[in-house]
């Protein structure tokens, strides 16, 4: 099918959102819009201490309150569970899990986890009789600090002999790497901390679970970003089977990870309505939520670097200390192994060694958060560049030209067993240094130093590597991930000749109806508009493997393409027959099915489309409907990449950083709709920015969260962030048909390296080396006051 | 105790408990979800909405205090055969918008920004919106879509 000039290309156009008139005026539905008459509102008490033993539970008094409905205990909820709630990424054949079920059962493991369910006709009341239970505990000591987690003093658990869940290594090399290491002219050793973040979804978590009026079916409605694999672990943790459970995401307010998990509310909302035999409903209140939705990062990372006086990287070794919070999520513990394959960033480094250790802690569960496991890797070849270039008196974007993987490499075998599909990160720099005016930048800066200033000025850079397109089945076994990284589409068109598209991607703001509409309109030569897109309800589209980790378009778009493709070739034949010519002898051009070199001898898909249902006169073997379904498993992950630079001001005066410029350079391949790639790209960037210089989940000693609430946790706002300067490369992907490889997370992946590389910039001839993160005034002031002294 | 509020335009009354907040009133006694609730502080302005005509949170408003008042939610702005507002339109033209969530209050707290200022700049629009949080756009298209509908507007006044 050869697509001809006639045809207008849609692929490539800056289309505004057809999702956007319903969330604009109010007519969309999210989760807590969703009325359902007679629901019970389930209202949970939670632990206020982060480690303890549960000594007493009267629910008698909350039982007496008005309204309420049922008061249950983790113990009173434990014969409806077939099995604890899901692990799905068991990382290691020894890896440790203690048992975690929806409420706490006689200890609690983190504060904010669910003790005693209270389930009453209306919010209000549910919260008031929540108020009445009376829950002692025996405080525990906690376990709150990695690296005296990983000591094993103090469990974090105390059915577990250490607080270690597992130990993951990649070294496939280790007498190249010690080898390399003793030969070094120099090197870099340099511990780096991601903090803890709340990822703060703007919609709470929110859902309801509806039984059937005739018995024995349940629809659950949920704020999530994943209905398919929602289903399976429902089905598998409550033992209602499958065929009775339909999931759907109505409208998703933001996810970042955090709506990419099977959570208590889900099973216990299920639960109740089962047993209770009514609808039940929960929405979380933002502090309780900052509590009891995954967290993200949580690492410490010991990163070395060996390299030859010419600041060519020889060997890089990595030690990384990783939080999996209380308890193993949905993917925690894959989470840190996302980032293991790409420590070596952008570069050619010769040999590579890799150790995670996952521990426990008396803290909410981290999970897979805005990148997973990719910023943190980012984070850490990008601060250590920076690091080797000052010591070798280099300029930082120097050092990284002399260590990229060269353009001519490409399909690129990488160190930690990857085949990195494609790249232009010479070009990436080079733009993005032309764009910056960096040679101004550093005359500026040099100019503000000699005068100075007060106000400094500092100019970072960080290129990355993202692996998305998650993934091949076949690699994920190998990783042990207990599912599949395929994807479902169907492609149907209708008597009247409009498509309807099926996919199993479950978008959340990413504008996936539109994409998708438009790579179907580009393929069959019509308007984006005659084409339907439905998604996030597992009734209408049964197979899915849903939208996390930049996957969507990569795997779900080449599916819905490659269905699409597949439902022409059927028309051909249909075409064929009702033209009495040889299937070779027509082209599909501008919507028609022609006799080639005779274009008057033609039969407009439209036609086609009332044949086939009507069925009247189709080739002898062809099924009426003109209808396909595929899923498709990629060969390979996608590659994006880009360089990213930030330019900050310093106020050494109060230790204020203020971001000042964005500048930007992706490559996510082909563009479908650029419109969206920006917006994706922006809204990255904030989030990586914000781990840069405001976000961190602070814990007391106690482990109580000190900032729970928006009032006290700093999500960036309009004022904090400047307009940003973006522009692109465009080297196709060869792992799909659609040249695409993904950009959602690009944005945060870039950033925040080049955030904390141009702060320590602005303050490196003071002789500061590093800023740990956030770069908050107070740490950022104490550097200078520090610095200073010691010169 | 009775409310009585002059919603988009039309007389509103219900009997809620003196403690309702002027959210919850809009959404589940009149039904009118357009309006979201996104924390418990005040911080995030999802629920943004007009009380005779100032952009206010409606979480931090009872519904007894916008007693004889008039109110504009989200739903309130489009002509009614669906006609977007330019506003709304701005925001869709610029992409200013990923899952919506924030919008709605986004877009009323900007209603206001346009009614303050005779002229807008960048600065201005973006300590408008400080009040209101969005984790999604990076706020570089909501800026750019405030500025847009500013130009139109004045143009077609």
């Amino acid at each position: 099918m050869t697509m001809t000039e006639a045809q207008e290309r849609i692929i490539g156009q800056r289309r505004v959102r057809r999702e956007d008139p319903g969330l604009l005026s109010g007519e969309n539905r999210f989760s807590d819009d969703l009325v359902v008459p007679g629901a019970l509102h389930l209202v949970l008490v939670r632990s206020p201490h982060a480690h303890a033993r549960i000594t007493r539970v009267d629910t008698n008094a909350a039982r007496s309150m008005p309204g309420v409905v049922a008061v249950l205990t983790g113990g009173d909820l434990q014969s409806e569970w077939a099995s604890p709630m899901p692990c799905a990424w068991p990382v290691t054949p020894d890896m440790k899990s203690p048992a975690h079920y929806p409420l706490a059962i006689d200890y609690v493991h983190y504060a904010g986890e669910g003790v005693v369910a209270v389930v009453a006709r209306s919010q209000t009341e549910a919260v008031d009789a929540a108020g009445e239970v009376i829950v002692e505990y025996e405080e525990l000591a906690p376990v709150l600090d990695l690296e005296d987690a990983v000591k094993d003093g103090t469990l974090a658990h105390e059915a577990l002999e250490s607080n270690t869940s597992f130990v993951w290594a990649l070294d496939p090399n280790p007498d190249a790497v010690e080898a390399a290491f003793r030969a070094a002219k120099v090197t870099v050793s340099e511990r780096y901390v991601q903090q803890r973040l709340i990822p703060a979804a703007m919609e709470p978590r929110a859902m309801v679970v509806v039984p059937s009026p005739m018995g024995g079916d349940y629809t659950i409605y949920s704020a999530t970003q994943i209905p398919h694999v929602l289903r399976v672990m429902l089905a598998l943790t409550t033992g209602i089977p499958e065929t009775k459970l339909r999931v759907v995401a109505p409208s998703v307010g933001g996810g970042f990870g955090s709506k990419l998990d099977v959570y208590a509310e889900e099973l216990l909302c299920l639960a109740l309505a089962r047993r209770l035999r009514q609808p039940v409903r929960f929405t979380e209140e933002r502090g309780e939520g900052t509590m009891a939705t995954i967290h993200g990062r949580g690492q410490v990372q010991y990163m070395e670097l060996a390299a030859n006086d010419d600041g060519k990287v020889t060997a890089i070794r990595v030690k990384l200390l990783a939080d999996m919070g209380a308890y193993l999520q949905l993917v925690t513990p894959g989470v840190p192994l996302l980032g293991a394959f790409l420590y070596h960033g952008v570069y050619d480094v010769g040999a590579y060694s890799f150790t995670c250790t996952g521990l426990f802690t008396n803290k909410t569960p981290t999970d897979a958060y805005r990148g997973a496991g990719r910023p943190e890797a980012t984070y850490a070849i990008e601060r250590a560049m920076d690091t080797l270039a000052r010591k070798l008196n280099m300029d930082p974007a120097e050092i990284r030209r002399r260590n990229f993987i060269a353009a001519d490499k490409f399909p690129y075998e990488s160190v930690a067993g990857l085949t990195f599909d494609s790249g232009s990160y010479h070009e990436n720099l080079a733009k993005a240094l032309d764009n910056a005016g960096y040679t101004e930048l550093r005359a500026e800066q040099e100019r503000r130093r000699a005068a100075g200033d007060p106000r400094r000025l500092g100019i970072g850079v960080s290129c990355y590597v993202e692996m998305c397109g998650l993934a091949p089945s076949r690699v994920l076994a190998s990783l042990n991930y207990g599912a599949g990284g395929w994807e479902a589409a169907t492609v149907r068109i209708l008597p009247t000749s409009k498509v309807q598209v099926v996919t199993g991607t479950a978008p959340h703001g990413q504008g996936h109806e539109t994409s998708w509409s438009m790579i179907v309109a580009d393929k069959l030569g019509i308007s984006p508009d005659d084409v339907e897109v439905l998604h996030s309800d597992t009734a209408i589209a049964p197979h899915g493997m849903d939208t996390y980790g930049s996957r969507s378009l990569s795997v779900g778009g080449t599916a819905v393409y490659l269905a699409t493709e597949r439902v022409i070739e059927k028309a051909m034949k249909i075409a064929a027959h009702q033209l009495e010519v040889a299937e070779e002898d027509l082209e599909y051009v501008n919507a028609a099915f022609r006799v080639k070199g005779s274009p008057d001898q033609q039969l407009p898909l439209a036609a086609i489309a009332f044949e086939a249902f009507t069925a009247h006169n189709l080739p002898d073997g062809v099924e009426p409907n003109l209808e396909a379904s595929i899923s498709w498993d990629p060969p390979n992950f996608t590659f994006p990449n880009g360089t990213h630079i930030a330019v900050v001001e310093i106020d050494e005066e109060t230790g204020e950083v203020r971001l000042v410029r964005y500048i930007a350079v992706d490559d996510c391949g082909n563009q479908i709709n650029p419109l969206i790639v920006e917006g994706q790209v922006h809204g990255g960037i904030t989030q990586g920015v914000a781990q840069a210089l405001y976000e961190e989940a602070l814990y007391d000693t106690s482990g109580q969260l000190l900032n729970a609430s928006l009032a006290d946790y700093l999500v960036p706002s309009a004022s904090e962030m400047p307009s940003f300067e973006l522009d692109s490369t465009v080297t196709p992907s060869p792992t799909n048909p659609l040249g695409v490889k993904g950009v959602g997370e690009a944005g945060t992946i870039g950033s925040a390296p080049a955030v904390i590389n141009a702060v320590v910039d602005a303050l490196a001839d003071l002789g500061v080396m590093d800023c740990q993160m956030p770069a908050t005034p107070e740490r950022v002031y104490s550097l200078i006051q520090q610095a200073k002294k010691q010169q | 105790m009775r409310v009585e509020v002059t919603v988009n335009g039309q007389e509103r009354a219900a009997d809620v408990e003196p403690r309702t907040l002027l959210v919850h009133f809009l959404r589940e006694h009149l039904g009118l979800t357009g309006t979201n609730v996104g924390c418990d502080t005040s911080s995030c302005g999802a629920c943004t909405v007009l009380l005779d005509g100032e952009s206010v949170k409606s979480c931090t408003v009872l519904a007894a205090q916008a007693d004889g008042r008039s109110v504009t939610t989200i739903e309130g702005l489009a002509d009614p055969d669906g006609t977007l507002h330019p506003l709304q339109r701005a925001f869709q033209e610029n992409h200013a918008l990923q899952c919506g969530y924030c919008t709605p209050g986004m877009v009323m707290v900007s209603m206001s920004i346009l009614a303050e200022h005779d002229t807008l700049d960048e600065a201005t629009v973006r300590e408008g919106l400080e009040g209101n949080l969005c984790r999604c756009t990076g706020y570089h298209n909501i800026v750019k879509a405030v500025l847009a509908a500013k130009e139109e507007m004045g143009a077609t006044r």
